[in-house]
């Protein structure tokens, strides 16, 4: 079993989340570890302090129970770093994670250094995707920080010979408790070697005594990025490096027939790499390798390719498995008083990240140094790995803090292709995408059709629920409403275009389903859309959610002339997010407008307001273009509309009036927020137009034009 | 080919006909400069020449002899950030902020021309600047807070 999910994953490294894989390897040696620190003050965390023993022994044998996860270290000058495999991509985890660090140390979130996914100098991991990191290494990091912290004191008051229980710490600094003699964290580390595994039971401050996690810190290095010095991956230049391209094939499922590659051959400075299917040119500079790329005379053999217009009857036909119906379900839809069937269709959509993919490489001897821009940077030196064939020891793969990933950078295509040009020419190679490449060749967020049946008794109860999603996927498939008799199904079927992760995965679509179709129950019945959902749940925190969304928004307001209020929520990855929205219908011409968005969100204990709310509002955002107006339009396996200007994606006019409820939960831990407020936008919108219209949008994108037929 | 950027006149090569993307970027090492679509839509290329912003992904090199080209790096004076620059720092108007440099410097040429805009202004003026996180609002809040500093 294990084995072909591997195989799976060395075709798909996309579709990593979408299967679900807890895969760990190559861990870090506690050996290695104390070679490579020297001096100083650490504490380590163990990978089954990370994962649980279940899924421990799921994993690969060779990784061992005390193999180093991550690991906090003070060397003698009292510079404190945090290594971790996470990685950075606007998310501002570097800022959050160095905030609760700083918090058990009592020192300023400046004093910390995070070393973040380098795979030569942070332990594994397998990525930054799933909303873990908060959840998984912020509690760790914590602890990790409050052990090397009980470290400090116990070295003080050895020094001393009192009591560790009452030291003081400030700033950096250890206090005697009568005498009032200080001893910097310097002091302390310094000739030091000592390491030890975390204390699982060490005292860690308090959620509401925090002083700096729990505040606004701003981004860290934030100056970098607004003076334009921070070097993304396609901003790097190493010295006698090259610009690479590489030969794309005009549609998916076509074959390289033949090639002449002697005109771009005869340009100065320009190399071309041919190794069966993989094309690609280097020049010294881009525009050289532009026209060397063009230079390239290439015919291609087409295969026959799915188009748009058979997309959802392609799905449902090349479904692998048939969709199961429970006769306990089909019971209850016999026996219930009212019933209400739907299908709902979903496009691709793309991630659109604004840095396009792009990779840096170099070859020195047979070690490779790969410098790319991804979620995955271990899941990328496996890549290098697999393609070179070469001991992963000789592969480094490097992640400078990137330009935005969303679920879309799990894979390392442009590092690869780098890596390759740099070995045929012997020079280091840039390679960056361009935004059609991106487009057509990088992967999408699966398209899906769901079909839904379900019925209610007299009382207004719903009691049967049958849901099939093709294609899309599994997460956020379950209706968090009580139903006596439910049954949710994922089918897996062919996809005509690459596909794999993306921002709450296939929550964006279930959701859309679930509560659109709850939300027309109620109707059937003229019930209050939130009243109805209420009666139906149990959770208490989404309850919370809803009914904090609900009051801020003002649901019971009366609503102005051709508006309509619509309502959602949902519960995905540790976060409970609720959204109401309002819009105009124009009576006439069927213009709609969202007039105002209002979203709660609960996520356990806030590390950081402000880049909380900034998450909320992003997803919120971002959530609007796939609701209204984003679609990947294709005609035989080829991508249409693949530009900025093809592609519509939210600008500054599409933004309503929104605003932020963020529920602080401090006797909770902390969930991840980068995906789950993205899921409620789109069903809230469609609510609200049903509201003032009576009209069912059933299809994402709901509104490309802009207006709907009155 | 003499090439005024940020006050400074410099020399580029341009026998491969490149962009003024291209030019600033992997000939003069100013990569604040950022590469977004490519085709003038998205607005992260932006750079000021003669004070006009124009996104630099479009406009050939040779295009610009003879007029003064302004980046994302020189907007600091005496190591004084812009205060749009600062603006942004104070809001923590970003996420991954590789749209950064593009917004600022049209925030820039729009405060030039509308010290004091409101916020209904600034969503006009900034409308082909894509931010794909999504943090327009702060966004807009940080230009008007720039504005309101400068009026």
């Amino acid at each position: 079993m294990k084995k072909s999910m591997n195989s799976q994953m060395d075709l798909y490294p996309e579709q990593y989340e979408l299967h679900q894989q807890d895969l760990i390897r190559g861990p870090i040696s506690r050996r290695k570890f104390f070679k490579r620190m020297g001096l100083g003050i650490a504490s380590f965390v163990v990978v089954s302090d990370v994962v649980s023993a279940e899924i421990l022994n799921q994993l690969d044998p060779s990784l061992a129970e005390d193999a180093i996860a991550s690991w906090i270290h003070i060397d003698e000058s009292g510079k404190i770093t945090v290594f971790t495999g996470k990685v950075e991509v606007g998310q501002n985890i570097r800022t959050s994670l160095a905030q609760v660090v700083a918090e058990e140390l009592f020192v300023e979130v400046e004093d910390i250094h995070l070393i973040m996914g380098d795979t030569d100098l942070t332990p594994y991991d397998r990525g930054t995707y799933g909303s873990l990191t908060t959840p998984q290494m912020a509690p760790i990091l914590r602890k990790a920080a409050a052990s090397v912290r009980e470290l400090l004191k116990e070295t003080a008051a050895k020094e001393w010979s009192v009591g560790k229980s009452g030291l003081q710490m400030e700033k950096g600094i250890v206090i005697h408790p009568s005498n009032g003699k200080r001893l910097s964290y310097s002091q302390l580390s310094q000739g030091k070697k000592l390491f030890q595994q975390v204390d699982s039971e060490v005292a860690v401050v308090p959620v509401s005594s925090w002083k700096v996690a729990g505040t606004s810190v701003p981004k860290i290095e934030g100056k970098s990025f607004i003076t334009g010095r921070h070097k993304y991956v396609s901003d790097m230049a190493l010295p006698g490096m090259v610009y690479g391209k590489i030969l794309r094939a005009p549609a998916n499922g076509a074959k390289l027939k033949n090639l002449d590659t002697s005109r771009a051959e005869s340009m100065e400075g320009v190399t071309v790499v041919r190794n069966g299917d993989f094309v690609g040119v280097t020049a010294p500079d881009s525009p050289t390798a532009n026209m060397a790329l063009a230079m390239l005379e290439a015919t291609w053999d087409r295969t026959p390719q799915p188009s748009r217009k058979d997309l959802f009857g392609h799905l449902k036909k090349t479904a692998r498995n048939q969709p199961e119906s429970k006769s306990e379900l089909t019971d209850a839809l016999s026996q219930a008083s009212f019933k209400l069937n739907q299908t709902f269709t979903i496009d691709y959509i793309a991630h659109v990240p604004l840095e396009p993919r792009a990779g840096v490489a170099e070859w020195k001897g047979d070690k490779l140094t790969v410098w790319t821009g991804t979620q995955r940077p271990f899941g990328v030196q496996e890549e290098l790995q697999r393609a070179f064939d070469i001991p992963k020891e000789n592969v480094r793969v490097i992640m400078p803090d990137t330009g935005s990933g969303y679920g879309g950078k799990h894979t390392g295509e442009a590092g690869i292709e780098a890596a390759k040009l740099a070995k045929a020419t012997g020079k280091p190679v840039k390679v960056t995408w361009t935004r059609e490449e991106e487009f057509k060749w990088a992967y999408l967020r699966p398209a899906g059709v769901i079909d839904v049946r379900s019925g209610m008794d007299s009382s207004g109860k719903v009691t049967a629920w049958e849901f099939h999603n093709y294609n899309s996927g599994n997460a956020g498939i379950q209706a968090p409403y009580t139903i006596a008799a439910k049954h949710d199904q994922f089918l897996a079927a062919d996809t005509p275009l690459r596909q794999g992760s993306y921002r709450a995965l296939a929550s964006t679509a279930n959701i859309f389903a679930i509560e659109s179709q709850f939300n027309d129950l109620a109707a059937e019945i003229g019930s209050d859309p939130l009243g109805f959902r209420l009666k139906h749940l149990q959770d208490e925190r989404l309850t919370n959610a809803l009914t904090a969304c609900a009051d801020k928004f003002g649901w019971d307001k009366s609503r102005k002339k051709d508006h309509g209020f619509g309502i959602a929520c949902g519960a995905v990855k540790g976060g409970f997010v609720a959204t109401c929205a309002e819009v105009s219908v124009h009576p006439e011409t069927g213009e709609v407008k969202v007039i105002r968005l209002v979203t709660s969100f609960e996520c356990g204990a806030i590390i950081n307001p402000r880049h909380l709310e900034s998450q909320v509002v992003g997803c919120v955002l971002q959530g609007l273009g796939g609701a209204l107006f984003e679609a990947i339009d294709f005609k035989e396996g080829e991508v249409l509309n693949a530009s900025i200007s093809g592609y519509r994606v939210p600008r500054f006019a599409d933004i309503p009036a929104i605003e932020v409820v963020l529920l602080d939960r401090k006797d909770l831990p902390p969930a991840g927020a980068g995906e789950a407020p993205i899921v409620a936008v789109a069903p809230a919108i469609r609510n609200a137009i049903f509201e003032v219209t009576g009209k069912k949008l059933n299809h994402l994108p709901m509104i490309p034009s802009g207006s709907i037929t009155v | 080919m003499k090439i005024n950027v940020n006050g400074k006149e410099l020399t580029i090569d341009v026998t491969a006909n490149p962009s003024l993307l291209e030019a600033l970027r992997e000939q003069l090492d100013l990569t604040g400069t950022k590469y977004g679509c490519g085709e003038g839509a998205c607005g992260a290329c932006k750079v000021l020449v003669n004070g006009t912003p124009l996104p630099a992904c479009i406009t050939p090199a040779v295009t610009v002899q003879g007029k003064k080209v302004i980046t994302i790096e020189g907007l600091e004076t005496n190591g004084e950030l812009h205060p749009v620059q600062q603006a942004f720092l104070e809001v923590d108007a970003f996420q991954c902020a590789y749209c950064a440099p593009g917004m600022i410097i049209n925030a820039v040429a729009l405060l030039e021309k509308n010290s004091n805009p409101t916020k209904q202004e600034i969503v006009d003026a900034m409308n082909g600047n894509i931010c794909r996180c999504c943090t327009y609002p702060q966004i807009v809040e940080a230009i008007y807070q720039a504005g309101k500093q400068l009026a």
